[in-house]
């Protein structure tokens, strides 16, 4: 694997060497290098840290530095790389693990310090098999070939943007290098692997409307507050409110061909833990590792910040990578909060006007042009694929007015807000309904609908109802005591409860409930509504209310972990059995 | 030029006076071949010696702070040099049982520290790649930690107080009395900006420990520079990773009072004119903190493990300050303490509820603690939370009016306290011992009660009463309303091991 910052030119078109004349932590000030642009590559240093430029005034670069820069002098020379920050894409990212720059950590040193990762790994040999023979026509996108990998998960190698025209001469089937060329095209070679600026998004041919859902095993996301294919959502929560835990639920179980993990400015020990996790995991579509379907970029609190900043582009442009190849790509990135204080961190050093709360005035339209890279697109070569993008915002001292959680909010298609009185009362996932929404609930209906679910819009729409008329009962107890309220008002506050236990919650470490499929979902939530029809039922019958709360929930709120995870007819059977039992009650 | 070429001086280059002394700042002009991050050294007329660390180098300008502080220091008489490369210090057990100051020079009378190895303080972020999953606990023989927030080998679990508390005392007592049976294991404590007091009561109470050869005790007291407290715990974790990854010792880290380190690290950043963000703590705190808090844990075939135990103090009890908020942003968990539980005679004043170790799933049950660990940490934390809801209920309709199986619940609660929680500071408690209090507390509660744990443990351990608490009268609303009847613990597992 080649370094991400490695020329493809030679050493002596590059421009430099010129000269650090400043270094304040990642910030260096170079002079004497010319013909270099903004975003440019430089290596700083003997020791050649990558570094990239992020302003040119009257001859003066300043630049970020992706390492520690330790020991780093005025003087120490500078090399324009003549190209900017780009990574390479190719068949060995599934099931790797990078850091922020997508230099692979396996078989890296253990201490990572500066310099450390500029070895490259060992070259791999693929399987290769044609898809075009020499003399077709072909523009950009278009299928070359396929690498199979065991992952199932098949990398197919397309025309990249920009190339086009005949097929010169291909490659036949049999073991390729990574970056040895498999055909030239109009005169330019192409590779299994293809390097990429990871700023700039991939060229699509046309963005879709969303439309089927992205399901992700979570009742809370799936039924109340869903997400389509190609959509977008933020996850808010204080420390502690859970979600590392939601967004590492989706890594094991949203319905993606690939998921691209972006541990940004996190913690260590929890990759160790959710890699350990996937390891052990298999898809249940494929019966493979779910590791396989997986690219993990971490860059953790204590790895060099800037690379942290250029981890969230980077993830971003492999999940294109593979939508681009036809397939529905999902990217999570925990957390969007410390990529925005990366940005932050780096201005103020620079001596950038800060805006609000210290972060650069280009906060909102960089957390904008993040998001803005998800969709569903046509892609150049003609195939449907999908980027959804979820983040997680760290508000500081869980302030949801802060800037990034407040620009986040606007970006977003859906949010899905943590409540630290709910991670507090170990309702978990601690998603709160009063904070959070999903634009694309209504899509997403029809969807079901189309899917022959036609009561799924109408029970999502039962159970906010009943969310919300339980949260405007429940202050009215406290006030003049629940004897006082109307029976079907107390038939009302124990379905709310009913809904919020036995189908909101849901722990991430329950074995037969860490992950649920549409049917039992579905099934759970109509458990719930039948008995609250009945209870109303039966309060407007006549009997009283305290009789009705006095009926035996506990096995409503059990089955979930009772039955397995597509078991429906489990909970059915436990629906016609409560149902059966209050038939004949009283 | 050629970038193969070696320009690293052996020599330290050597400059006569400085351009500007200020706070902790001093500003070195004319200088060539200065690298960030370097250790100088310097002089005064005096004679005095004082080292710094380079902060910015900018054309022949070199801004070095000074660990000392420049507080004596003459810009015109001061001299300077520097080394090629950033501070590094010798590693090895020879910190242990020795007393040393924020810079790693003896308080104790002793030699200095020599040794052939060294280490960069700044440390290098450690390959995720080869970390291991934490896992196994270390008792600290204090119960209301062992049985409910269990520390796990590798893990970084704060402590947050408040000004007034015994958190001192507290980390004092984890210090002394931490340990894993059968396996070696080591302590070292850095004390940043304690009072002289403070401090005398500190180096008292690791005395035993520190005479055993286990612990190091860095101290840093009030009076010490600032710059010297931010040196303090990269100096002490440094010492920490070489005992733990290199020699293979389980090691824990206590550091106190992080507050005192964050509170130096704004003064050196004001001083640097730098942009202030949330309370005037600068924007890379966060960072910051995590190049400390996350050099810990254990690697993947190597022996040790470094575990950290950060306490800090909340200025006005606010848990969404930036120190415990950022804290709490990167450690794993947090020992929460109550000024109402202090106020109240007990200690450790551990408020259960606001605690969580996120680790502790891994470290406890069967073949780690006890079988029954889970299960009765998730039953203890479920009937006190809703012991508090009763409480708040007696409090507006009288405890007069409380169904008997809820009036259980509040002598549940004083239980709780007097015979869990309640302990001597000098008090060991094995985890034998501490299960069992837990069982005894929980057998306050009827039989019926006890959903979260299974049947077996239950015949097994339970020494209540049989009487089925079956008294609500008929038309009171349903008991436990807002406590889920599958309530689970996090971390505990509640859910797999329900049986
Ligand atoms: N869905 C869940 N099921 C069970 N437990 C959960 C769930 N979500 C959160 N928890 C509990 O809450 C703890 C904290 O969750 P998590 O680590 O996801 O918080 P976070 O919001 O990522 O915090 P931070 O901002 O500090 O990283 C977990 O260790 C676990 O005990
Ligand atoms: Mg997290």
């Amino acid at each position: 694997m080649s370094n991400p910052t490695a020329p493809t030119a030679m050493a002596d078109d590059r421009p430099g060497p010129g000269r650090v004349v400043r270094v304040n932590g990642p910030l260096v000030e170079i002079e004497g290098l010319d013909q270099v642009a903004v975003l440019d590559v430089v290596e700083v240093g003997h020791n050649s840290l990558a570094a990239e430029v992020v302003s040119v005034r009257q001859g003066l670069l300043t630049a970020q530095v992706y390492e520690y820069t330790g020991g780093l002098r005025v003087g120490d020379p500078a090399l324009g790389q003549g190209h900017p920050l780009s990574a390479r894409f190719g068949p060995d990212l599934l099931g790797g693990i990078f850091d922020g720059l997508l230099r692979p950590l396996t078989g890296q040193p253990l201490w990572l310090s500066a310099g450390a990762l500029r070895q490259t790994g060992t070259r791999r040999q693929w399987p290769f098999a044609p898809a075009v023979s020499t003399g077709t026509v072909v523009a950009p996108g278009n299928l070359l070939g396929m690498v199979p990998t065991p992952s199932g998960v098949d990398h197919r190698v397309l025309v990249p943007p920009g190339t086009a025209g005949p097929v010169d001469w291909v490659a036949g089937d049999g073991e390729v290098d990574d970056d040895e060329p498999i055909a030239s095209i109009g005169g330019s070679p192409v590779a299994i692997s293809e390097q990429w600026p990871v700023r700039a998004p991939r060229p699509v041919r046309a963005r879709l409307e969303l439309s089927a859902p992205l399901l992700t095993g979570q009742r809370v996301v799936d039924l109340l507050f869903p997400i389509a294919k190609g959509a977008t959502a933020a996850v808010p929560g204080g420390f502690g409110t859970g979600k590392t835990v939601l967004l590492q639920q989706l890594v094991k179980w949203c319905e993606a061909d690939v998921v691209v993990f972006v541990g940004c400015g996190e913690r260590g020990n929890e990759l160790a833990d959710a890699l350990a996790d996937l390891s052990k995991l298999d898809d249940p579509r494929t019966g493979r590792s779910l590791l396989e379907r997986t690219v993990v970029i971490a860059n953790t609190s204590n790895m060099p910040v800037m690379a942290r900043e250029a981890s969230i582009h980077t993830g971003m442009t492999v999940a294109e990578f593979y939508r681009d190849m036809g397939y529905d790509t999902v990217l999570l990135a925990d957390s969007t909060s410390r990529w925005a204080e990366a940005l932050r961190e780096f201005s103020s050093r620079s001596g950038e006007l800060p805006a609000e709360e210290g972060y650069p005035a280009g906060l909102a339209s960089a957390l904008a042009a993040f998001y803005e890279r998800a969709g569903r697109v046509t892609t150049l070569g003609g195939e449907e694929g999908s980027v959804t993008a979820i983040g997680a915002v760290s508000p500081p001292g869980g302030d949801m007015a802060e800037p990034v959680t407040a620009h986040t909010e606007r970006f977003v298609r859906c949010l899905w807000s943590l409540d630290r009185d709910l991670a507090y009362a170990r309702h978990y996932p601690a998603v709160t309904w009063r904070r959070s929404f999903s634009r694309d609930a209504q899509s997403v209906g029809a969807w079901h609908a189309s899917e022959g679910r036609p009561a799924w819009a109408r029970d999502r729409a039962r159970a906010v109802a009943l969310l919300a008329e339980a949260d405007r009962l429940a202050p009215m107890v406290e006030l003049v005591g629940l004897a006082s309220l109307p029976g079907r008002e107390r038939v009302t506050l124990l379905a709310g409860r009913l809904l919020r236990e036995a189908v909101l919650q849901q722990s991430a470490q329950s074995v037969n409930d860490g992950h649920c499929t549409p049917a039992k979902q579905e099934a759970l939530l109509e458990l719930v509504l039948a008995l609250y029809d009945r209870f109303l039922a039966l309060v407007d019958q006549g009997h009283p209310a305290s009789a009705v709360e006095e009926i035996d929930t506990s096995g409503v709120v059990r089955i979930r972990d009772e039955v397995g995870p597509d078991d429906a007819a489990g909970v059915e059977r436990r629906r016609d059995e409560m149902l059966a039992a209050l038939e004949n009650w009283k | 030029m050629t970038p193969t070429a070696d320009h690293a001086p052996n020599v330290p280059l050597e400059y006569r006076g400085a351009r500007e002394a200020a706070g902790p700042l001093l500003v070195v002009g004319g200088v060539e071949g200065i690298g960030f991050d370097a250790l100088a050294t310097v002089r005064l007329a005096s004679g005095e010696v004082r080292r710094g660390l380079v902060l910015e180098v900018h054309r022949d300008l070199a801004v070095i702070q000074v660990l000392e502080g420049t507080a004596g220091i003459d810009p015109d008489t001061v001299s300077v040099a520097f080394d090629a490369h950033p501070l590094q210090i010798p590693v090895g057990e020879g910190w242990l049982g020795r007393v040393w100051n924020g810079m790693g020079e003896p308080l104790d009378g002793g030699p200095p520290m020599l040794g052939a190895t060294t280490r960069a303080v700044a440390g290098s972020p450690l390959n995720p790649t080869g970390r291991a999953v934490p896992i196994d606990p270390i008792l600290t023989g204090i119960s209301v930690i062992d049985a409910l927030t269990t520390l796990v080998r590798g893990q970084k679990l704060p402590v947050f107080s408040s000004a007034g508390l015994p958190h001192f005392e507290l980390a004092a007592q984890i210090a002394v009395q931490a340990n894993i049976a059968g396996e070696q294991f080591k302590v070292v404590v850095v004390a940043m900006g304690l009072t002289h007091a403070d401090a005398a009561t500190m180096r008292d109470a690791l005395e035993p420990r520190a005479a055993a050869g286990e612990l190091a005790l860095f101290l840093d007291t009030a009076d010490d520079p600032v710059v010297q407290r931010i040196l303090a715990p990269r100096v002490a974790l440094t010492v920490a990773e070489y005992l733990g990854f290199d020699l293979g010792h389980h090691v824990l880290v206590v550091l106190a009072d992080m507050t005192s380190y964050c509170e130096a690290v704004r003064e050196v950043s004001a001083a640097r004119g730098e942009v202030p963000g949330r309370r005037a703590y600068p924007g890379y705190l966060y960072s910051d903190l995590a190049s400390l808090y996350e050099r810990c844990g254990r690697i993947r075939g190597r022996a040790g493990s470094v575990t950290q135990v950060p306490v800090l103090t909340m200025p006005a009890n606010d848990i969404t300050h930036p120190l415990p908020d950022l804290t709490g942003y990167i450690t794993e968990g947090q020992i929460v303490l109550s000024p109402e539980m202090h106020g109240s005679g007990l200690y450790p004043p551990v408020d259960v509820l606001a605690s969580l170790s996120r680790l502790m799933r891994k470290g406890v049950g069967e073949g780690l603690t006890r079988s029954d660990h889970p299960g009765i940490a998730s039953q203890l934390v479920a009937a006190l939370s809703h012991a508090r809801q009763v409480r708040d209920l007696a409090e507006l309709i009288g405890a007069g009016a409380l169904t008997e199986t809820d009036q259980r619940y509040l002598s549940f609660a004083d239980a709780f306290n007097s015979v869990l929680v309640s302990q001597g500071t000098g008090e060991s408690r094995s985890l034998e011992d501490t299960l069992d209090r837990a069982w005894q507390v929980v057998s306050e509660l009827p039989r019926s009660e006890l959903t979260m744990l299974s049947a077996a443990d239950v015949t097994a351990h339970y020494r209540g009463d049989e009487t089925k608490a079956d008294d609500r009268p008929a038309d009171e609303p349903p008991e436990r309303a807002d406590v889920p009847a599958t309530w689970v613990a996090p971390d505990t597992g509640g859910q797999e091991r329900r049986g």
